[in-house]
């Protein structure tokens, strides 16, 4: 066995070539801060970060292969990401595109949103100029499609979201160098708009689906999100925010870390009242604190409140 | 007569990969590229048409080759030429301008001399091609 030390990654490629040192490759190729990056900065997501693992390897290898002067095809890689809302598609879009970047495969690793507003026209003759605009745009680095699902629309056969739906394919097919597609929506629409486009289905190759957040990991999420804004919880508020994350993720349109995110805003809010309210001197260790009352005045714990905020 | 209007217009014509660099030396400057079309070859014709729409916010030169092949495909038997414009304050202004595309024949310029008052002769250029109407002119 080699004496190097293997980074820790466990879905690196283990078929090695007769000279060339994957380890220093893999090294070279400053992907591992990446991934660390992604492991620290986002919860949970276990079977996305084995597949972007397995995407990185793929694309290592590829290059590899082209330095050794064997034929590799370039992979597809535009990809499907389904879930429901606060999953984190376009927190993990942003960082596929840095990711691809580094390993060489888009020229600019730049993320351009698009949703359906952004590539159909009003009237005839819109669409075209307006995707072409947006396509453009994506160039050199990821065009990422929220909502996807709304380029066509089955009820109305003269919708112009056909016509965008085909300026697309065909870049996918024949600019593949040129640009990543990232078509993102919720799981069973993604699937209709798949069966109705087959075009679609076939030319992505990775469909990636983000799983909903365990209580656990939201509590971490959102440890992680007051972290980064210099707040924080104490034993009695953790636990109110635990105590409200399970009445809230049983209530409809529990959006997952987005959810999180607005009720630490609301807390916020109610934090800075409270301490208007007090007056008088503050220490750092007051400004940064969450009380449990701030977070148990949410209208999720119904009973005990006053009805004045919205969900 | 080969026209030498813009940048490295004494250079042997820029090939597409070229053409890419000096993009991609426009859009890492931040100037805002261009493409138009003439097949009115004299120097001081400065307003050429502009094919499609000024490309803004790009970050990678493969959209504009993608704009400069379709005009191409629609011009080609016309001068074509990228320009990059420098928006920033005080200098506001076209930073480069080279051709990507020209007529395979170019029949150049005849000198006019006109007289005037005391003897004094006026000179000016006349290019052959613009002895016929716009679009017809260097051949179908």
């Amino acid at each position: 066995m080699r004496p190097t030390v293997r980074p820790e990654s466990g879905t690196e490629p283990k078929a090695v070539a007769e000279r060339v040192d994957l380890d220093a490759e893999f090294r070279a190729s400053n992907i591992q801060p990446l991934l660390d990056e992604l492991d620290r900065e986002l919860i949970g997501l276990t079977p996305i970060k084995t597949r972007i693992r397995e995407i990185a390897a793929l694309l290592l290898v590829a290059r590899l292969r082209e330095q050794r002067g064997l034929t590799s095809d370039r992979p597809t890689l535009h990809m499907s990401f389904t879930g429901k809302p606060g999953t984190g598609k376009t927190t993990v879009a942003l960082r596929m595109a840095s990711i691809l970047h580094q390993l060489g495969y888009v020229r600019k690793g730049h993320l351009v949103v698009a949703t359906r507003d952004d590539l159909v026209g009003q009237y005839v003759g819109h669409t075209a100029p307006k995707t072409k605009e947006v396509l453009k745009r994506a160039m050199g680095g990821v065009l990422f499609i929220d909502e996807a699902y709304y380029l066509h629309r089955p009820e109305n056969e003269r919708d112009y979201g056909q016509e965008a739906i085909e300026m697309l394919l065909q870049v996918m097919e024949n600019q593949r160098e040129d640009l990543v597609v990232i078509l993102a929506g919720y799981r069973d629409r993604m699937e209709t708009f798949f069966q109705s486009n087959p075009g679609f289905h076939s030319r992505v190759a990775h469909h990636l689906d983000f799983p909903d957040y365990a209580l656990d990991e939201l509590m971490a999420i959102a440890e992680l999100m007051l972290g980064r804004q210099q707040y924080g919880l104490d034993d009695a508020s953790r636990a109110a925010f635990r105590e409200y994350l399970a009445r809230r993720m049983e209530q409809p349109h529990f959006a997952n870390a987005r959810s999180v995110r607005n009720a630490l805003d609301r807390a916020k809010l109610r934090q800075a009242n409270r301490l208007l309210r007090l007056g008088g001197q503050v220490t750092d260790e007051e400004l940064t604190r969450l009380d449990a009352a701030d977070i148990r005045q949410s209208r999720v714990f119904g009973d005990e409140t006053t009805d004045q905020e919205r969900p | 007569m080969r026209i030498t209007q813009g940048t490295f217009s004494y250079l042997p014509e820029l090939s597409d990969e070229q053409i890419t660099a000096q993009l991609q030396y426009c859009l890492d400057n931040e100037w805002a590229v261009s493409v138009e079309y003439t097949d009115d070859p004299h120097p001081r014709n400065a307003y050429w048409e502009m094919f499609g729409m000024p490309l803004f916010d790009l970050k990678d030169p493969a959209g504009i080759m993608q704009e400069i092949t379709a005009c191409r495909k629609a011009f080609p038997r016309h001068y074509i030429r990228v320009n990059g414009y420098d928006r920033r304050y005080r200098r506001q202004t076209m930073a480069l301008s080279f051709l990507v595309n020209r007529p395979p024949e170019e029949p150049g310029f005849r000198l006019e001399r006109q007289e005037s008052t005391d003897r004094v002769v006026r000179y000016t250029l006349h290019a052959y091609a613009t002895d016929r109407p716009a679009g017809e002119r260097y051949g179908a």
